[in-house]
């Protein structure tokens, strides 16, 4: 099954580089002090994510992992300045996320297709759960919208 | 004759279960003034805790001399606490209250006239709107002011302006009250009735120290306690407190958590309702959804696990869950120890789970008490000025919004409703950066009250925010300002506020107020009237002048919402006093309980939030929410439970944790002009416990440095009844010192060592979850000034030779022979 393993691989990935960006974006706008914990609390989530994945990601087999090159997304190594800048790194946040749960989408379609149940609960409170980190993501969005654009220094 | 320092809640009535709360009249006049000398006694309502005490003020030669409480009144039966009976009416006559306007020229504050304020206030508003529009402009109120002020006030930011910068020193206070019951309900809203107290039971003390916080209602307590058929109470609690005691004498329990470990014993809690069989089963059917996802978030949390996160023993929470299981009306009460405390929402609405859970709400005894700290905080969620819209509405709901616009005759786009409103901290935020240059501060201290105090009064006092502040005196904050106004005060003015239990209370003007001090309600006005705010129409935006016109205007503004005032008016709250809404057709009386029939505004289109998830603050859509089909049921909403912001560290090994003392009120504005009450508790302390003071060669009395990552104090130790490992401070204490009698009166406000962090529901901040360490500086030559009398009292008072607070001044306390009828109350109903 190599293009399950390969979804597999790219569900690890990528929980690690939203994780990353979570933290970046934490630790930058640590000013903004609910951002900073809710993110840290939100990076935590996706380190529980690969937890969970890890044995069976053994099972499937760690050899056959090659992303395809159109999936793979960059993550935010940095954060940026001011309100705007935290209104972008959000919105950054946010398209790193969509791409998280979409990969536990079809990773649940395809542990369905084989019937493996573990995998299959797996994907489906990861799934859950960045919906949760999205929620937050928009809700903090919105609150910081107006100000950024229209009033911000 | 009584003193009330040392007898704080004076002559016991005790009394069976399901009897009517026997009436005793508290009386005190200043020294030198006797009861016929009194000329006039003018109703009102003490403003001196969130109980909401009847009271009428005496008046003599034009000032006020004293005040009695209503035996007639359905809140107290006639009593008052020591803050109500000493605190009420010195500072109006103290030599340094506000009376002219202020301005800063040349970095200084002089005095003004009016005109000169109000056009400087304006100039800057204008200049602003003009290059910024509204965003530029923030306003941070009180949970002290009238229901006509922040309904003005409300008018003026949603409808004049247009900006969602707009709270009160209620988001430090009450904020996760409200949070709560919108959570669980649907919308704000206390369930219960002070009532409850003699119908249930058990009592369930949720971070509540009742006997320092609401003296009267825990006497009331008491008298079901001290009386046949007593209920069981249960603490939670890190201080020892009364109500600890009291739990012991009653064969109740006191848990004490770990500070900022609330959520974990809450689901411990929880789980043992399900493990155990509590649950009623049908009336969670009909009455409720999320039962389930409830049941799978709450079972890791075994008495074990709870007993490794909280340090509570594993049989204390298996015998407190049994007294919630198996007592037929439980009584919770809710407050800072939950509200300003980590997962502070979690937390709280674990409490509304417990008793949805176990069908105990909407019926005598059953009550659940989601407490105010602040006597006014309830109308300043319900007018809106704190940000959320007026009458319960929904900033979600474009129905609600159109209302709001249809009533005030504005264009809706004006009313900002595009996103939650901003919270204080938000706002202080904004401030520190110049996004909001203008900051308007009326009646409350946040240089004294806010975390992280030094970086307030940093915002405060810098170039990038003008800072206007309206109050009685030269506050901490006042003295930061760009404009300073005087405003009148109790007595001084006419208006109602409504106290925690939803009941609203007229308290009338008694005397005029000092030189040229103005209401909050005309200076409000003062501002539109320059700023020419108008409707669509053409017409002045606000169209009352007089308090009680702009009752008038409000009433209009509930009809048709959960809170309901439509049947309320000045004339009909000066007959019996006390009378709580919703009153409408329906209800003329008032009504003495929410939710009796078990049905919750939680309908997509009624509700006041569409809810939020309780680990994040992620906002529910609307389209989730209707796929719930709530339908008139309440929500069982659970989260899981996460470690404090700060946890204790090598560098800072304690817990820091901030709260009251029973004779000091806020920042001590008025309580500290009261001689009796400032006697009492005249200076700052800590509290240490005595394993911990041991451990740092502490004794009572020594001075010590206490110190966060953020700030230090240095003040004397209390060896108290705190639990090992936390060190508790009382937070009235700024710099200002009645009498300059404080040592050193520059290092010892507790905010300084508090964290900037909040809940992500509630948004209120946390002010008992920081971590410290504490050194001995010197040693003490005597006890700390401390109270003895109550929560503070010394663990070892043999040793510690603590004396009593000096006596309160002469008070009068009469039990009455043949109790009042309270139309409302079920007792009363009875006999």
């Amino acid at each position: 099954m190599p293009h399950l393993s390969t979804y597999v691989g790219l569900a690890d990935r990528s929980e690690q580089i939203l994780a990353e960006s979570f933290r970046a974006v934490g630790l930058g706008h640590a000013r903004a002090v609910d951002v900073f914990h809710t993110c840290n609390l939100l990076a935590e989530m996706c380190d529980r994510h690969r937890r969970q994945l890890a044995p069976i990601a053994e099972r499937y087999g760690e050899d056959d992992i090659e992303e395809p090159e159109r999936l793979h997304a960059d993550g935010l190594a940095q954060a940026r300045d001011g309100e705007i800048g935290l209104l972008r790194d959000l919105q950054d946040l946010h398209v790193l996320a969509t791409l998280v749960q979409s990969t536990w989408t079809v990773i649940a379609q395809g542990a369905q297709g084989l019937r493996d149940a573990e995998l299959l609960d797996v994907a489906t409170t990861a799934n859950e759960e960045t919906s949760r980190q999205l929620t937050w993501l928009n809700t903090r969005m919105k609150v910081a919208a107006p100000q950024a654009l229209i009033v911000a220094p | 004759m009584v003193d009330r320092i040392n007898d704080i809640w004076g002559e016991g009535t005790p009394h069976p279960r399901g009897t009517v709360w026997p009436a005793r009249v508290d009386l005190h006049l200043e020294e030198g003034v006797a009861e016929a000398d009194v000329e006039r006694w003018v109703q009102s309502a003490c403003l001196l805790c969130s109980n909401g005490c009847g009271c009428d003020i005496a008046v003599k030669d034009g000032r006020m001399v004293g005040v009695r409480g209503r035996a007639g009144d359905t809140v107290n039966h006639g009593r008052l606490g020591p803050k109500g009976l000493y605190g009420s009416t010195p500072w109006a006559s103290s030599s340094d209250r506000l009376t002219r306007p202020l301005v800063r020229r040349d970095g200084q504050l002089v005095e003004t006239d009016w005109e000169t304020a109000m056009g400087r206030i304006v100039e800057v508003s204008k200049g602003l709107l003009a290059e910024k529009g509204p965003l530029s402009h923030g306003f941070y109120t009180s949970g002290q002011l009238f229901l006509e002020e922040y309904y003005t006030l409300a008018v003026i930011g949603k409808a004049g302006l247009g900006t969602p910068h707009m709270d009160g020193n209620t988001r430090l206070c009450t904020a996760t009250s409200a949070a709560a019951f919108k959570e669980s309900f649907g919308a704000d809203g206390q369930p219960g009735s002070y009532t409850d107290i003699e119908h249930c039971d058990a009592i369930f003390l949720f971070g509540h120290n009742m006997p320092e916080t609401q003296t009267v209602l825990w006497a009331r307590i008491l008298d079901r306690t001290r009386g046949e058929d007593p209920p069981r109470i249960v603490c939670v609690d890190p201080r020892h407190t009364l109500v600890a005691a009291e739990a012991e004498r009653t064969g109740g329990i006191h848990l004490s958590p770990r500070v900022g470990t609330n959520l974990a014993l809450m689901n411990g809690l929880t789980r043992e309702l399900f493990t155990h069989g509590w649950v009623d089963t049908e009336w969670v059917e009909e009455h409720a959804i999320g039962v389930d996802d409830l049941r799978d978030t709450v079972a890791p949390y075994t008495p074990e696990e709870v007993e490794r996160i909280c340090g509570v023993p594993a049989a204390d929470l298996r015998q407190a869950a049994r007294i919630f299981g198996e007592s037929e009306a439980v009584l919770s009460t809710v407050l800072q120890g939950f509200y300003q405390s980590h997962q502070a929402t979690a937390a709280s609405v674990a409490v509304n789970n417990l008793h949805l859970l176990r069908g105990q709400i909407g019926r005598p005894g059953c009550g659940v008490l989601q407490m105010n700290g602040q006597p006014t905080a309830q109308n300043n969620r319900e007018c809106g000025a704190d940000g959320d819209l007026p009458g319960f509405r929904n900033w979600d709901n474009p129905t609600h919004v159109q209302q709001l616009a249809d009533l005030w005759k504005v264009d809706a786009m004006t009313i900002p409703h595009w996103a939650p409103p901003t919270h204080a901290m938000q706002i202080m935020s904004y401030a520190e950066t110049g996004s909001i240059g203008f900051l308007w501060i009326s009646a409350t201290n946040p240089a004294v009250s806010m975390p992280e105090s030094a970086r307030i009064r940093k915002i405060l006092a810098g170039e990038q925010c003008f800072v206007v502040v309206q109050d009685l005196f030269l506050t901490e904050t006042a003295e930061l300002a760009d404009v300073v106004l005087p405003a009148a005060g109790w007595g001084e003015k006419t208006g109602c506020f409504t106290n925690v239990n939803r009941t609203v209370h007229l308290s009338e003007q008694a005397v005029e107020p000092p030189d040229e001090a103005r209401s909050d309600l005309d200076i409000f006005l003062a501002y539109a009237d320059a700023m020419k705010f108008t409707n669509i129409e053409g017409d002045p935006l606000i169209g009352w002048r007089t308090s009680e016109e702009a009752f008038d205007a409000w009433r209009e503004a509930t009809r048709g919402r959960p809170i309901d005032y439509t049947g309320l008016s000045y004339d009909k709250l000066r007959g019996p006093s006390g009378i709580p809404w919703p009153v409408n057709d329906e209800h003329p009386d008032g009504t003495d309980r929410l939710y009796a029939d078990g049905r919750f505004p939680s309908d997509t289109d009624e509700c006041e939030t569409y809810g939020h998830d309780l680990l994040t603050g992620g906002a529910v859509t609307e389209t989730e929410h209707r796929a719930m089909a709530p339908a008139g049921r309440a929500f069982l909403k659970g989260a899981a439970y996460t470690p404090p912001h700060e946890e204790p560290s090598e560098d800072y090994p304690l817990r820091y944790t901030t709260g009251r003392t029973v004779y000091q009120f806020h920042t001590r504005t008025k309580t500290g002009r009261a001689r009796s009450l400032d006697q009492a508790a005249p200076d700052a302390w800590v509290e240490l416990s005595p394993a911990d003071a041991a451990g740092l060669g502490i004794s009572e009395g020594d001075w010590v440095r206490v110190e966060s990552p953020r700030g230090a104090i240095e003040v004397r130790a209390r060896v108290g009844t705190v639990m090992a490992g936390a060190v508790f401070a009382p937070f009235h204490y700024g710099h200002w010192d009645p009498h300059d009698l404080a040592p050193d009166a520059e290092h010892r406000l507790a905010n300084e060592l508090t964290m900037t962090v909040w809940d992500p529901v509630s948004k209120q901040p946390y002010f008992k979850t920081a971590a410290c360490r504490v050194t001995k500086t010197r040693d003490g030559d005597g006890t700390s000034p401390a109270p003895t009398t109550a929560a503070s009292a010394p663990a070892a008072p043999q040793t510690a030779e603590a004396p009593a607070p000096p006596p309160g001044g002469a008070t009068s306390s009469e039990v009455l022979a043949d109790t009042p009828h309270y139309a409302l109350d079920p007792s009363s109903r009875r006999t």
